[in-house]
């Protein structure tokens, strides 16, 4: 079970805003994300990992308090190695594609099948600014999952893909998520990529930040 | 024809560009991370040498390190170091003269990474030092590589400041800079175009060189 209850000041083209999200989320569950531009949703999951500091709240995941603000406790990102997918992707511009993925695990064997399940086996050797876009935004899915997350955090996360590759890669991703167990919470504008994660999920909820 | 001022010079610029990567470093990615009234007065203090008569900055080292009083005397009779009028004055001379040419790059290009790359490898499970080494460092090489030839070329160049704290002592404090002018004092316009020239070329090969790495970095091959 994933517990979250955080407030945080934000500043919006509308002046100052206070974002306030709470919920319950069970693990293995695929959550989404939505809500209207500048509502804080991707601060919200910076907040989860651990980069942004919320003025008050609480995360407690499978047990494990992450945040307690009234006990001063904040894990660091480290401790709590959130897999995270970036609207930006934030690939590193002088590793290859082989790189990223030794550079978040050692385990070979899983890094062979990411591979394989990103369609990137041929580009192993390639740095990330010889990738097309989608061929980036697989690469930053699979580093996310490397290190084998209980919590999988993405941002729009096939924004930049074609409706075969992501049908194929979204299947590939269920199959992981259910041996993994991962929690996955996902900020997407797109009902269909939604729609095609979510069936057969054992638990999927959404969350609105406004 | 007496080519030790310019040895001296090459000497002086080595050691003054390894102690300022190994300084500039920690403090430009400190300096790059947020603001505060603090790190604002510190950069503007390491700054100043940019636009301070280098006289000025010479006269005030030459003061504080004096071996008769204050700071200089201390280390006189606690380490036997003198500053003033050695070649340890150049060094320290430089550092403090040649440090905006180290850390002005080297900040500005830690501070032009976007911030994600760094949470990228922290959710990873890295550290801070092995993000540093692993990823913010190998994507600055072009702004690291500008600093330290930057830095190189402009001890070369110092004339004000290593005449103010080292006067010309041959083979101690007399570099490059300071044989031309003494030459040229002299009547001898030979040397002092020996001098210039071998200055010059060097500064030239070295500029240049950065010029050419740094387009080849930058460019695309897809292009």
């Amino acid at each position: 079970m994933i517990c979250i209850d955080i407030e945080k000041k934000i500043k919006t083209y509308q002046g100052q805003q206070v974002l306030k999200v709470s919920g319950e989320f069970a693990t293995g569950s695929i959550v989404n994300i939505h809500g209207p531009s500048g509502a804080g949703k991707t601060t919200f999951l910076k907040i989860v990992a651990g980069f942004i500091q919320p003025e008050r709240g609480n995360i407690v995941v499978n047990n494990s308090v992450w945040l307690d603000t009234d006990s001063k406790i904040s894990l660091s990102p480290q401790k709590r190695m959130v897999g995270f997918v970036f609207q930006d992707y934030a690939l590193f511009p002088n590793m290859t594609v082989k790189e990223h993925l030794k550079y978040a695990t050692a385990d070979n064997v899983w890094i062979k099948r990411l591979l394989e399940i990103g369609k990137l086996e041929t580009l192993t050797t390639h740095k990330p600014l010889y990738l097309s876009g989608g061929q980036q935004q697989r690469l930053a899915i699979l580093r996310a999952l490397a290190t084998k997350p209980q919590l999988l955090l993405m941002d729009e996360p096939f924004s930049a893909l074609d409706p075969e590759n992501k049908t194929a890669l979204i299947n590939q991703l269920k199959l992981v998520f259910n041996e993994l167990g991962t929690t996955v919470f996902m900020v997407s504008h797109n009902p269909q990529e939604l729609d095609e994660l979510v069936a057969g999920a054992v638990n999927s909820s959404a969350l609105f930040i406004k | 024809m007496d080519f030790a001022p310019i040895w001296l010079t090459l000497k002086l610029a080595c050691i003054t560009t390894l102690l300022l990567l190994a300084i500039g470093l920690p403090v430009a990615w400190w300096l790059s991370k947020g603001r505060s009234f603090f790190k604002i007065i510190i950069e503007a203090v390491i700054t100043m040498p940019l636009v301070l008569p280098p006289s000025v900055l010479g006269f005030y080292l030459l003061l504080a390190f004096s071996p008769q009083h204050g700071v200089g005397k201390w280390l006189q009779q606690i380490f036997n170091i003198q500053f003033v009028f050695s070649f340890q004055g150049l060094v320290l001379a430089s550092v403090i003269y040649s440090m905006p040419f180290m850390l002005g790059p080297i900040k500005s290009a830690l501070q032009q990474l976007p911030v994600s790359l760094s949470q990228a490898s922290y959710s990873l499970g890295k550290s801070r030092w092995q993000t540093f080494v692993r990823v913010l460092l190998p994507n600055i090489k072009p702004s690291l590589l500008t600093a330290v030839v930057l830095t190189f070329a402009h001890t070369l160049g110092e004339f004000g400041v290593v005449l103010m704290i080292g006067g010309n002592i041959p083979n101690v404090t007399r570099v490059a800079s300071i044989a031309v002018y003494d030459s040229v004092e002299q009547m001898d316009y030979h040397a002092a175009n020996v001098y210039s020239f071998i200055l010059f070329a060097i500064t030239f090969v070295l500029v240049t060189a950065v010029f050419i790495f740094n387009k080849y970095q930058l460019k695309s091959p897809l292009e």
